[in-house]
């Protein structure tokens, strides 16, 4: 078995979430090489072959161009498997791959399994086995569900990719940065988030009241800043913030996989929700069936005496 | 201008679910079904660029005859007319299959925009949309929380990790798959419910190649354990919090 793992790089920084392809291949027991449009100042420490090009030349994120070259190293390496993560790269550029190669994809694995590939259905109420059929197969994974046991290592021997030709018809021009102002969640203890249970904006006093009462800060979920109820900088999740509290109280919060993904280190999880099956239970350390709006002001009266 | 917004019916995803006989997909039984999440925005941005741009905004859903209902709704928004490509076996599609299907209907018709929701909330795969567009030949951007216009040249932000986004402009024809946040999506009024019942939607049969995957099986996750679970009356429910948070934390001052 072969594998190629996509590493990606951000203006000129190897992104961490590289390495998660690596433990994924290690898993496997596969024979690997990498592949990285990025900076020859911030390579990935690894002991193989990292077929490269530069993103001075191949731009940042120019989709058609790192498509092409994705298509070069593959002729060179002949894998079986290519790993991307299932990131804004990743889900933007496998299909693409997958589309020129008429190959198979699989997206957000979260296991390796008999036959297949464990990946989530139903913000993961179920779990689907896929298998695919293909000289090579692409597929992406859930961020965060495979990682190193121990730190890579090792310098990579560069294949230099040929960047001249391709023209891509999508042009990256420019970042915004996250917004910034109201709070650093990274620096609180504890965190009270709250999701789309709470119903109505103005229940996010309930949630803030709770916070106060704990000496920490109100966070919320993706759909409660999407309606304009809380700031983004109050955002926990992938498109947000990650966050590990010593303690975390997700109200009224489903679990969507974002979501456990920005908050699933926390220390200790309470989860408080009327659906005794929301995925949120799966990493709660305790998870409260109830109304948020008659307990989580009883908890806080409480707190309060 | 001409707009197609391709979009999914999926289940209520509060919902309990159970497997089907298979054991390859969930039950359609006892489901409450809504349009996919993301092509709610899909359908926004699709109806504002008609608003302001003008010109025809076709609406497609691939699947048994229930979807006609999530149809139904896109043209209460402002939809023009709808598509129902007829598959009453859409659940045992792969993504190359249900783009090639789309694509096999939209290659002659030459859309200048097309919109799709980023992902599924039931399947989630992300692929639909940029296969799509790889088959009808279009530039594809992904994972939109902001479209602009001008002329023929689209500017986009593109949500990355992090609350970094990207810019980006693409020249027109092209596809956007649209993520949460774009826009707020409308409530269809009752006079424009009362409206959209006289707009066509089309049925046309669906031929689709082979899948290049394969569902084995679907189960349900393996529960964890160790995680405590309480219920019961609301003071003495907060009781037990406290004193767990006690005893396990050490945040309690």
């Amino acid at each position: 078995m072969k594998a190629l793992l996509v590493a990606e790089s951000r203006q000129g920084e190897l992104l961490a979430a590289s390495y998660e392809p690596l433990a994924f291949a290690q898993k496997l027991g596969a024979q690997s090489a990498m592949f990285l449009v990025g900076s020859r100042q911030s390579l990935p420490q690894f002991d193989g072959p990292l077929y490269f090009a530069d993103a001075g030349a191949a731009g940042d994120y120019q989709p058609d161009l790192h498509k092409a070259l994705l298509q070069q190293a593959i002729a060179k390496e002949q894998p079986d498997l290519v790993v991307f993560c299932h990131s804004s790269y990743g889900w933007d550029l496998a299909p693409r791959l997958a589309a020129a190669l008429a190959a198979p994809q699989i997206s957000e694995v979260i296991d390796i399994v008999e036959g297949g590939y464990l990946v989530p259905a139903c913000n993961a109420k179920l779990r689907r086995t896929v298998a695919a059929k293909g000289p090579v197969t692409i597929v992406t994974l859930q961020a965060g569900a495979f990682s190193l046991s121990a730190p890579p290592a090792g310098s990579p021997q560069l294949e230099e990719l040929s960047v001249a030709g391709a023209d891509s018809g999508i042009r990256l021009t420019g970042y915004e940065a996250a917004e910034k102002g109201g709070v650093d969640l990274g620096k609180a203890e504890v965190i009270v988030s709250a999701g789309r249970g709470i119903g109505k904006p103005e229940n996010l006093a309930l949630i803030e009241a709770l916070a106060k009462a704990l000496h920490g800060e109100y966070g919320a979920s993706r759909p409660v800043v999407d309606a304009g109820w809380a700031d983004h900088s109050r955002q926990v999740g992938s498109t947000g913030q990650t966050v590990a509290p010593k303690l975390y109280v997700a109200c009224g919060i489903s679990g969507a996989i974002q979501h456990l993904a920005g908050m699933k280190k926390s220390d200790y999880i309470v989860a408080i929700n009327t659906d005794k099956e929301a995925p949120i239970g799966e990493v709660a350390d305790v998870l409260v069936v109830a109304d948020l709006k008659q307990f989580v002001p009883a908890l806080t009266a409480k707190l309060a005496k | 201008m001409k707009i197609l917004v391709c979009i999914k019916q999926v289940p209520d995803l509060e919902s309990r679910f159970k497997l089907n006989a298979a054991g390859t997909w969930y039950s359609e039984q006892d489901l409450a079904w809504r349009m996919n999440e993301y092509d709610e925005y899909a359908v926004e941005q699709a109806v504002q660029l008609k608003e302001a741009s003008g010109g025809e905004l076709v609406v497609l859903s691939l699947g048994p005859e229930r979807v006609r209902e999530a149809l139904k709704k896109a043209l209460a928004m402002g939809a023009d007319r709808g598509v129902h490509l007829q598959d009453d076996a859409s659940f045992a599609k792969d993504p190359s299959q249900i783009a090639a299907a789309i694509a096999a209907y939209a290659k002659d018709e030459q859309f200048d925009v097309v919109f799709t929701g980023l992902q599924s909330q039931d399947r989630g795969s992300a692929q639909v949309g940029v296969l799509l567009a790889a088959a009808l030949g279009l530039n594809a951007v992904t994972t939109i929380v902001d479209f602009s216009l001008a002329g023929s040249v689209a500017t986009v932000k593109r949500e990355l990790e992090g609350g970094v986004k990207a810019v980006v402009e693409v020249t027109l024809p092209a596809l956007f798959t649209c993520q949460l946040g774009l826009n707020t999506p409308r409530y269809p009024t009752l006079p424009n419910i009362m409206k959209a019942k006289k707009k066509e939607i089309a049925a046309l049969p669906v031929s689709v190649p082979e899948g290049r995957t394969t569902t084995l099986k679907t189960a349900y996750p393996e529960k964890k354990g160790g995680g405590l679970v309480l219920e019961g009356e609301v003071g003495a429910l907060a009781d037990q919090l406290l004193a767990l948070l006690k005893e396990k934390t050490a945040v309690l001052r």
